[in-house]
């Protein structure tokens, strides 16, 4: 299995083309999607047009963009002229976006193929994946187990060689929880980093787009894609983007790693096993091990669930029956009110409609001071513990999520749902830049499951977090097994 | 928080505000839901703030106004292509005023 720059070289240099590459992808997705459901469309002949459009002009000679012809999937929250725009839900089951969202523009402005839509957990609420309108997305490692959420079907995707890279969104751990069960790099950028134009709005102050990939260097291209100030977005970061890929295989000098006391509460012992060894990578490096403090660690998932379900509400207000998606038909729904509230119940799932319920109450008369401003000023002591925290270190080593991939269906109280992102949030609710690594196996029950660990760094330094992933990628070495599902038929 | 502190009413009056038509068999689940994830939330209480601003956004950042040109907006197929009911040029919904359907 390439990674996605391998394949652009390769298409560079005519070794093979684009076309086989997307027809590789198709035969593939043909074979396995059925059962793993990461794609809930995929663009097949949209997918062979832009491919063949590509060889003719490299063939020609003609000048071409850093992605030119890698096939590349994407989450269904992130709007695309080309097919539906679900957020894997009913309530926008036919939905078809008058525009492409700004990450899309610059993919294909440098030469990728859209090659589909990926399932996740309902508008981003989840991470299992299990909470999708279209069925439960399958972890290629055990398909009898959940791929994580909600970015599920992106990870899977990528992990079941169905594309060459993929875009999802973290607004809590979206990106990086689904990554580390599922073996593959995920990334989320510094918030304001990437624009959010045409993202589907979850948690605002919180919603980041990031890539999902096999290797270090092709989040840092598709980041070097994606990177910078949009007009249509104003909270996207002014700041200049740096190359990030040119200087990636120069080993870090001196640096130090930071590793909190609380990272260390809970996790299984594969995932404790796997950040030991990250330790040990590193200091081989030359790293200095620094210990930090977070004790608002375990606190983040309160805060979260404060300022994720109150910025939701608000941003899921739009969905109303009336200009786009489902509109009740049901004999209530006899005036406007009832409309929206027929639409709503019926277009919306359980774990939406909870944190709608939670984030409308929160909001409310007589406790937005207990719970949201308390939550906001939270978020200030998590940011700045973070500052106290990066003072002594140029990154904060840990696990991604505290467990390997757990079965489907194994976890069905909400609450211990939310749990599974208790070291992801904070990356979010502080705006800081984090990425997942595969980094171990987990053989507790039998068959291996990938774990990973979590590098942060301080908002704005991509590059010293993507220099330092990726001395621990060569240092680490892929993964000792792989997929069953991706083991060739013949 | 404990149970006394979220009654029936009070979820049926959140899915008011929230504009969800839960039905009646839902409300009681949903509030037991609603009172375990609150009473986990209420750690935040434990944690000193005193003095501390709240923090809306993430980064520094004011409000970025752009010059007042003029641009493409999108056409009225593409405004109305996914509209759930149409009359003419129009998206229809029920009568606003009095009750009546549309």
């Amino acid at each position: 299995m390439e990674d996605l720059v391998s394949l652009r070289d390769a298409i560079a240099q005519r070794t093979t083309t684009a076309r086989a590459a997307v027809d590789g992808y198709l035969t593939r997705i043909a074979a396995a999607n059925p059962t793993i459901n990461a794609y809930h469309e995929v663009f097949v002949d949209e997918a062979r047009a832009a491919a063949d459009a590509i060889d003719t002009k490299i063939a020609s000679g003609s000048p071409t963009g850093a992605l030119a012809g890698v096939p590349i999937a994407i989450k269904d929250n992130i709007a695309t002229r080309l097919g539906r725009t679900t957020c894997s839900s009913k309530i926008l089951e036919n939905y078809r976006s008058p525009y492409n969202a700004t990450a899309i523009e610059r993919l294909t402005a440098a030469g990728a193929i859209l090659i589909g839509k990926t399932n996740l957990d309902e508008f981003a609420m989840g991470s299992s994946c299990e909470n999708c309108a279209w069925g439960a997305v399958r972890n290629p490692w055990d398909t009898t187990r959940v791929p994580g959420g909600s970015s599920g079907g992106s990870a899977a995707a990528v992990a079941g060689d169905l594309c060459a890279a993929a875009l999802g969104s973290d607004t809590g751990g979206s990106i990086r929880q689904p990554a580390s069960l599922c073996g593959i790099v995920g990334f989320k950028p510094t918030y304001g980093r990437i624009s959010r134009y045409g993202l589907v709005a979850f948690g605002s102050s919180l919603d980041q787009i990031g890539p999902l990939t096999q290797s270090v260097r092709d989040a840092a291209l598709l980041y070097e894609c994606l990177a910078g100030e949009d007009p249509l977005d104003s909270t996207s970061a002014v700041h200049a983007v740096e190359p990030v890929s040119a200087t990636l295989d120069d080993s870090p000098r001196t640096f130090r790693v930071g590793i909190p006391s609380q990272y260390r509460k809970g996790n299984s012992p594969a995932v404790d096993a796997a950040v030991e060894r990250a330790t040990d990578l590193l200091k081989g490096m030359g790293a200095t091990i620094v210990d930090v403090d977070l004790p608002m660690t375990d606190v983040g998932i309160s805060t979260y669930y404060v300022l994720a379900p109150a910025e939701a509400s608000s941003n899921l207000a739009r969905f109303d029956g009336i200009r786009y998606g489902h509109r009740s038909t049901a004999p209530g729904a006899k005036d406007l009110f009832d409309l929206y509230a027929h639409s709503r119940a019926e277009g919306f799932g359980v774990e939406v409609q909870r944190r709608i319920m939670l984030g409308t109450y929160v909001l409310s008369v007589g406790y937005y001071d207990a719970y949201y401003r308390r939550a906001l000023q939270v978020r200030r002591v998590i940011k700045q513990e973070f500052d106290a925290a990066f003072a002594k270190c140029d990154v904060i080593l840990g696990p991604t999520s505290p467990t390997a991939a757990f079965p489907i269906g194994g976890v069905t109280d909400p609450l211990a749902m939310y749990m599974c992102d208790v070291y992801t949030v904070n990356t979010n609710i502080a705006g800081i830049c984090g990425i997942s690594l595969p980094a171990g196996l987990d053989h507790a029950s039998g068959a291996p499951l990938p774990v990973g660990i979590q590098l942060q760094a301080q908002a704005f330094a991509e590059p010293t977090l993507f220099k330092i992933a990726r001395a621990f990628e060569r240092a680490s070495g892929p993964l000792p097994a792989r997929p069953p599902a991706l083991t060739p038929a013949a | 928080m404990g149970d006394a502190e979220l009654s029936i009413d009070d979820v049926r009056h959140v899915a008011k505000l929230a504009r969800l038509a839960i039905p009646e068999a839902r409300l009681a689940p949903l509030r037991s839901e609603l009172v375990a994830i609150l009473g986990h939330i209420a750690q935040l209480q434990a944690v000193n703030t005193d003095g501390l601003e709240p923090m809306a956004h993430p980064l520094p950042m004011s409000n970025r106004l752009r010059d007042d040109i003029p641009g493409t907006p999108i056409s009225l197929t593409d405004a109305l292509m996914n509209a759930p009911r149409r009359e003419l040029d129009f998206i229809a919904v029920p009568k606003v005023l009095g009750g009546e359907s549309a």
